[in-house]
């Protein structure tokens, strides 16, 4: 099988990540999004793992997921922060500083 | 055809099936539920890819312990947080929607334009240290040994940062026993509020009872299903007599 297919899997991923985050108004979904790019960018690196026959691949995509669980842990806070404030989770509330 | 071209089209149909979910569904819980499907889908990819511990890792680290954080945050949240359908910036959604759409066709048409026609395999690296776990092992504590230590101190300031984020300061001191039973004997309610339930066709704790007069004692209802209005009054409490 060609292995161009695991890379264009991973585009299309990242393009519906993009999209998510594009349109979507919770930000708990917008941030669902950021994950989906995320673990679309690990299947490219793991993809690139196979397709070279090195690891480096498979090590980066390890380290991408370390982060993107601290990006979780406080970016979930942040959202739980802004809720108790104002009590809502859409990111149009959220524009105090416009004003 | 192959059995990782059959595992790749049967992953690859299901994890855009989940992520199409993901962005299309009205319910940020559904939402959830979508995005941990597509990554379980991608963690069997990863296994017939030849990465072992990483396919292990996308299943206990993602669905198992950030989708679970990104649930309790929705419980905290509360369920009822679903979009606003009022568009705040005039066209986004179509917008946005033809922006994704030429994205997609450039990554797309740029990825298959690039040719990698064959895959060298990863059984050969894997093989030579006795498994795909030991060799990134290698890899790992060795040539990225201190790109492993700084993440640490990463992980350490996250955890640090959560905790002071989300610590909530008690800004009134406890209340008293006294206090407590001043308020409740004072505050107009002395007795217990109605059960839900009371009076009406189903006793689940989603149904408000009925007063005597037929119409519904609101302060029946735990307070959440007030605020999200989650049950349906009317279908659940019409006396068929």
């Amino acid at each position: 099988m060609n292995p161009n297919n695991y890379l264009v899997l991973a585009g299309i991923l990242f393009t519906i990540g993009a999209f998510g985050v594009l349109v979507r108004r919770n930000a708990i979904i917008v941030f669902m999004s950021v994950e989906l790019m995320l673990n679309a960018a690990n299947l490219a690196f793991v993809a690139a793992s196979h397709i070279t026959g090195t690891l480096d691949g498979q090590a980066a995509a390890f380290f991408v997921m370390v982060v993107a669980a601290a990006e979780v842990v406080v970016g979930l806070a942040i959202i739980v922060v802004i809720f108790r404030t104002r009590r809502s989770a859409s990111i149009d509330e959220a524009s105090l500083l416009k004003y | 055809m192959t059995g990782e071209a059959i595992v790749f089209w049967i992953t690859a149909i299901l994890s855009v099936f989940g992520a199409v979910g993901m962005v299309i569904s009205r319910k940020a819980v559904h939402s959830a539920l979508w995005v941990a499907f597509t990554m379980i889908n991608l963690a069997i990819l990863y296994f017939s890819l030849g990465g072992a511990f990483l396919g292990t890792t996308q299943i206990v680290v993602y669905t198992g312990a950030v989708m679970m954080l990104f649930l309790f945050v929705l419980m905290i949240v509360g369920v009822d947080s679903s979009d606003s359908l009022i568009e705040t910036i005039k066209g986004q959604r179509i917008v946005g929607t033809i922006l994704a759409l030429a994205f997609g066709a450039l990554l797309t048409s740029a990825i298959t334009s690039t040719g990698f026609k064959t895959a060298t395999g990863l059984s050969e690296v894997n093989g030579a240290e006795g498994g795909n776990i030991q060799a990134l092992a290698q890899l790992i504590f060795g040539r990225y040994l201190l790109a492993f230590e700084v993440t640490s101190a990463l992980l350490i300031t996250a955890a640090l940062g959560a905790m002071v984020l989300a610590h909530n300061e008690r800004w009134a001191p406890r209340k008293t026993q006294a206090q407590l039973q001043r308020e409740r004997t004072l505050g107009g309610h002395p007795t217990p509020l109605p059960s839900p339930g009371v009076m009406a066709l189903n006793n689940s704790v989603d149904t408000p009872a009925l007063l005597p007069d037929g119409s519904i004692s609101q302060e029946s209802l735990p307070r959440i299903f007030q605020s999200t209005g989650q049950p349906d009054h009317d279908s659940n409490n019409e006396v068929t007599s």
